[in-house]
C-alpha cells in the first residue's frame, strides 16, 4: 500500500466515518433542544424565552448571513489581481 | 524638567512600557542566547512590573507647563497591561524562528508603547506613544518584504493621517480645557476629533480596510503581534475616554457585521482572521457604546480573551503559512492528517473567538450582550446574538474547515518547530483554563463582576445557538464554496479611483510607476536644459560674448559709482 492510499483510508474522511459523524451531529442538536425542557429559558423581551429559539434564531440568522454576502458579493466580488500583484 | 519618582512604598514604579521598548532597542543589536534571553525575559519583567505598580499616578513630570504622567496605574490599565504583556511573550516565544530578527524587535517597541499608551495619565503622553506605535508596526509589516510595501505605505499614511487629526483633537481640548489629564471625554468640546483620531484605529467605517490590507501583508509571525495591540489599544482608550458615548453601538454594530459579511466572501485564511478582528471589536465599541458597568467589564474581559484568542489562531493560520507559503483556502485543505498540534490549537482559538462553553469566549463575551438587556435594548440584543451566530460561521467553523479539513489538498507539511506549537500550547491552555475557571479574570476586572456564566440556560441556549449554526454551514455547504476573489471595500476609493478618474479625466496614467517616470523624465530635461553640452551653463562660450559681459559689468559698476558720487555731493 502506498503512502496515498493510507491517506485516502484516513478515518475521518471515511464515508462510514462521516455518516456517524452527522448522526451524532443530529443526534446532540436534539439533546440541546430537549435542554430547553430541563433548563427553561429566561427570556428578557419575550420570543428569546420560548423553547428553541437559540436553535432557529441561530439556524435562520446563519441562512441569512450565508444569502445575503452572496448577493453582496455578486457586485463586489473581482478577481484577486484586481489591484494588481 | 523636574522628574518626580513617586516613593515606591506600595511597590515599584518604573513605567511597563518604557521596558518594553527598551528591549525592544537592545534586541536590534542582540544575537543568539543572549537574544533569546531577552524575547523571553523581558515580557515576563514587565508583566510583573504591571502587578507591582502601585495604583495611583506616580511617574510624572512637568513639561511646557502640562504635567505629564507617564505611569497611571488602576485596574482598567491592569487588566491591558497583563494581556499585552503576556501577549508580547507568547508572540515573542512564536516568532523566535523568524530570519528577519529586526521584526522583533519592532514588535517589542510596538508592544512597549502599547503598554506606553495604557499607563499614559496624559494625553500628550497617549499621542507620543501612539505615533511610536504606528510607526514601530509600520515597521513590523514591512519587514515583512516587498510583497508588504505597498500596503505598508498605505497604512503608514492613513495612521499618520489619524495621529494629526487626534492631535488636532488634543489641541483643540487642552487650549478649552487647559487640562491635558487623560480621563472622560464625552463632555470636551473636542470630542469628535480625538474620538475620530481614535476610532481610526479600531477599524471604524469608512476607513475599515486598512486593516485586512495590511495585517495579511506581513510576515507569519508579523501578524500575530499586529492583530493584537493596535486595535486594543485603541478599544482601551475608548473605554477609557468615551464610555457611555451612545453613537459607539452603532458603529460596533457596523462593523460587527461587516466583518462577518467581508470574512464569509473572503478566500485568504489570514485576511478572513483579520475581518475577523473588525468584527470582534466592534462587539467591544458595543459594550463601550451602551456603558454600564455590565458592559464595560464585558467589554474589558472581551478584550483581553480576545487578544488570546485570535493571537492563538493567526498562531496556527501563521504556522500553515511558514510550513506550506500558501495562504488562500482554494489552495489549502486536509492539513490535519500532518499537521495535528496546529489543527487542535486552531480549532480551540476557534472555538473560543465562538464563545463554546469551556472557553474563553464563553464567560467573555455574554457580558456585552447582558449590558443590553440591562439597557433594555432589544433590537441591540437580537442583533449581538445574531452575530454571536455569525462569528461561529466566519471564524469558528470557515477558518478550520478550509484549512484543515474540505478538501485533500495533497500537501503533507508537519507541524512547525517545536517553539510555535509550545506558543500555541500555551495560548491553548489560556482559553480553556480562563474558560474553566473565570474568576482570575473577573478579579482583574474594572468593575465587580455580577454574572455567572454557567447556568443551565446559558450554557444549553448557547450550544443551541452554535450547533444550529454549525447546521447551516454545512447545509449550505456549496453557498461557501472559495472562489479566487477579492471583496471591493472603502480602499477602491484610494487604491483605484484616482487611476481611473485621471485616465477618464486628462487621458494620463496616474499610476505610481508611471509617476515616478514622468518625474525622472521631467528632472532630466531640466538638467539637459541647463547642463546639457548645449545647455545654459554646460556649453563653451565664444571670447566676444565673455568680452561683452564683462563690459557691460564694468559699465554697470561705473555708472552705479557716479549715482554714489552725485548723492553724497547733494548730502554735503
Amino acid at each position: 500500500m502506498t503512502p496515498n492510499d493510507n491517506d485516502r483510508d484516513h478515518w475521518l474522511v471515511r464515508p462510514r466515518t462521516i455518516t456517524g459523524l452527522w448522526i451524532a451531529f443530529i443526534v446532540i442538536l436534539a439533546l440541546t433542544v430537549l435542554g430547553d425542557f430541563v433548563f427553561p429559558p429566561k427570556g428578557k423581551f419575550g420570543v428569546d424565552g420560548t423553547i428553541s429559539f437559540y436553535a432557529w434564531f441561530g439556524l435562520v440568522s446563519c441562512v441569512a448571513l450565508i444569502i445575503g454576502p452572496r448577493l453582496l458579493g455578486m457586485i463586489l466580488k473581482r478577481s484577486d489581481d484586481y489591484y494588481g500583484s | 524638567m523636574e522628574v518626580e519618582l513617586a516613593a515606591s512604598a506600595n511597590g515599584i514604579a518604573v513605567p511597563p512600557g518604557l521596558v518594553l521598548i527598551a528591549a525592544g532597542l537592545l534586541l536590534t543589536a542582540a544575537r543568539g542566547r543572549v537574544r533569546h534571553a531577552i524575547v523571553l525575559a523581558a515580557p515576563l519583567l514587565v508583566l510583573a512590573l504591571v502587578w507591582m505598580v502601585p495604583d495611583e499616578p506616580s511617574v510624572s513630570f512637568a513639561y511646557l507647563s502640562y504635567d505629564l504622567t507617564l505611569l497611571r496605574s488602576d485596574p482598567l490599565a491592569r487588566v491591558f497591561g497583563t494581556v499585552f504583556a503576556f501577549m508580547a511573550f507568547a508572540g515573542g516565544l512564536f516568532a523566535l524562528k523568524q530570519d528577519r530578527r529586526a521584526e522583533m524587535a519592532a514588535a517589542y517597541v510596538y508592544a512597549g508603547a502599547a503598554i506606553g499608551v495604557v499607563y499614559a495619565g496624559d494625553l500628550v503622553s497617549v499621542f507620543i506613544f501612539w505615533e511610536i506605535m504606528a510607526v514601530a508596526s509600520t515597521m513590523v509589516i514591512w519587514l515583512a518584504g516587498e510583497g508588504a510595501r505597498a500596503a505598508g505605505q498605505r497604512y503608514i499614511i492613513i495612521h499618520l493621517f489619524g495621529g494629526v487629526v487626534l492631535m488636532a483633537g488634543i489641541a483643540w481640548h487642552v487650549a478649552a480645557t487647559g487640562s491635558v489629564a487623560f480621563d472622560l471625554l464625552t463632555a470636551s468640546p473636542a470630542k469628535w476629533l480625538i474620538l475620530a483620531g481614535f476610532l481610526l484605529n479600531v477599524g471604524a467605517p469608512p476607513l475599515s480596510a486598512w486593516l485586512p490590507d495590511a495585517y495579511p501583508s506581513s510576515s507569519w509571525s508579523g501578524m500575530v503581534f499586529l492583530s493584537a495591540f493596535t486595535t486594543k489599544t485603541a478599544v482601551y482608550v475608548l473605554l477609557r475616554g468615551f464610555a457611555g458615548e451612545s453613537i459607539l453601538i452603532w458603529i460596533g454594530l457596523y462593523m460587527v457585521f461587516y466583518g462577518i459579511i467581508y470574512a464569509i466572501l473572503e478566500n485568504d485564511m489570514r485576511r478572513i482572521l483579520a475581518y475577523s478582528i473588525v468584527n470582534q471589536v466592534g462587539f467591544m465599541l458595543t459594550g463601550i457604546g451602551i456603558g454600564t458597568e455590565m458592559a464595560l467589564n464585558g467589554t474589558a474581559s472581551h478584550a483581553f480573551v480576545h487578544i488570546l484568542y485570535k493571537a492563538l489562531l493567526l498562531m496556527s493560520a501563521g504556522s500553515v503559512l511558514f510550513m506550506t507559503g500558501k495562504s488562500k483556502c482554494t489552495d489549502l485543505g486536509g492539513l490535519f492528517r500532518t499537521m495535528p498540534v496546529t489543527t487542535i490549537c486552531g480549532i480551540i482559538g476557534a472555538l473560543s473567538i465562538s464563545a463554546f462553553p469551556l472557553t474563553s469566549g464563553f464567560i467573555a463575551k455574554s457580558m456585552i450582550a447582558e449590558g443590553a438587556i440591562g439597557e433594555h435594548m432589544a433590537l441591540v440584543w437580537f442583533l449581538l446574538t445574531a452575530a454571536s451566530a455569525g462569528v461561529f460561521l466566519h471564524a469558528g467553523i470557515k477558518f478550520p474547515w478550509f484549512v484543515f479539513f474540505q478538501k485533500d489538498s495533497g500537501l503533507r507539511p508537519p507541524d512547525p518547530p517545536w517553539t510555535m506549537q509550545a506558543a500555541m500550547v500555551v495560548l491553548s491552555a489560556a482559553c480553556i483554563g480562563l474558560g474553566v475557571l473565570p474568576g482570575p479574570l473577573y478579579a482583574m476586572l474594572p468593575f465587580p463582576v455580577d454574572f455567572v456564566p454557567y447556568t443551565g440556560p446559558h450554557v444549553i441556549s448557547q450550544l443551541q445557538l452554535l450547533l444550529f449554526s454549525g447546521l447551516a454551514f454545512f447545509l449550505m455547504l456549496g453557498w461557501l464554496r472559495r472562489t479566487e476573489t477579492i471583496t471591493l471595500d472603502f480602499d477602491w476609493l484610494w487604491r483605484r479611483w484616482p487611476e481611473i478618474a485621471s485616465r477618464w479625466m486628462v487621458g494620463i496614467e496616474l499610476s505610481p510607476a508611471a509617476l515616478t517616470d514622468r518625474a525622472v523624465e521631467r528632472v532630466r530635461q531640466v538638467m539637459d536644459h541647463k547642463y546639457g553640452p548645449a545647455g545654459t551653463l554646460g556649453r563653451t562660450w565664444p571670447t566676444g560674448i565673455m568680452a561683452f559681459w564683462a563690459t557691460v559689468l564694468l559699465g554697470a559698476i561705473l555708472i552705479f559709482y557716479y549715482f554714489r558720487v552725485g548723492i553724497r555731493s547733494a548730502g554735503s
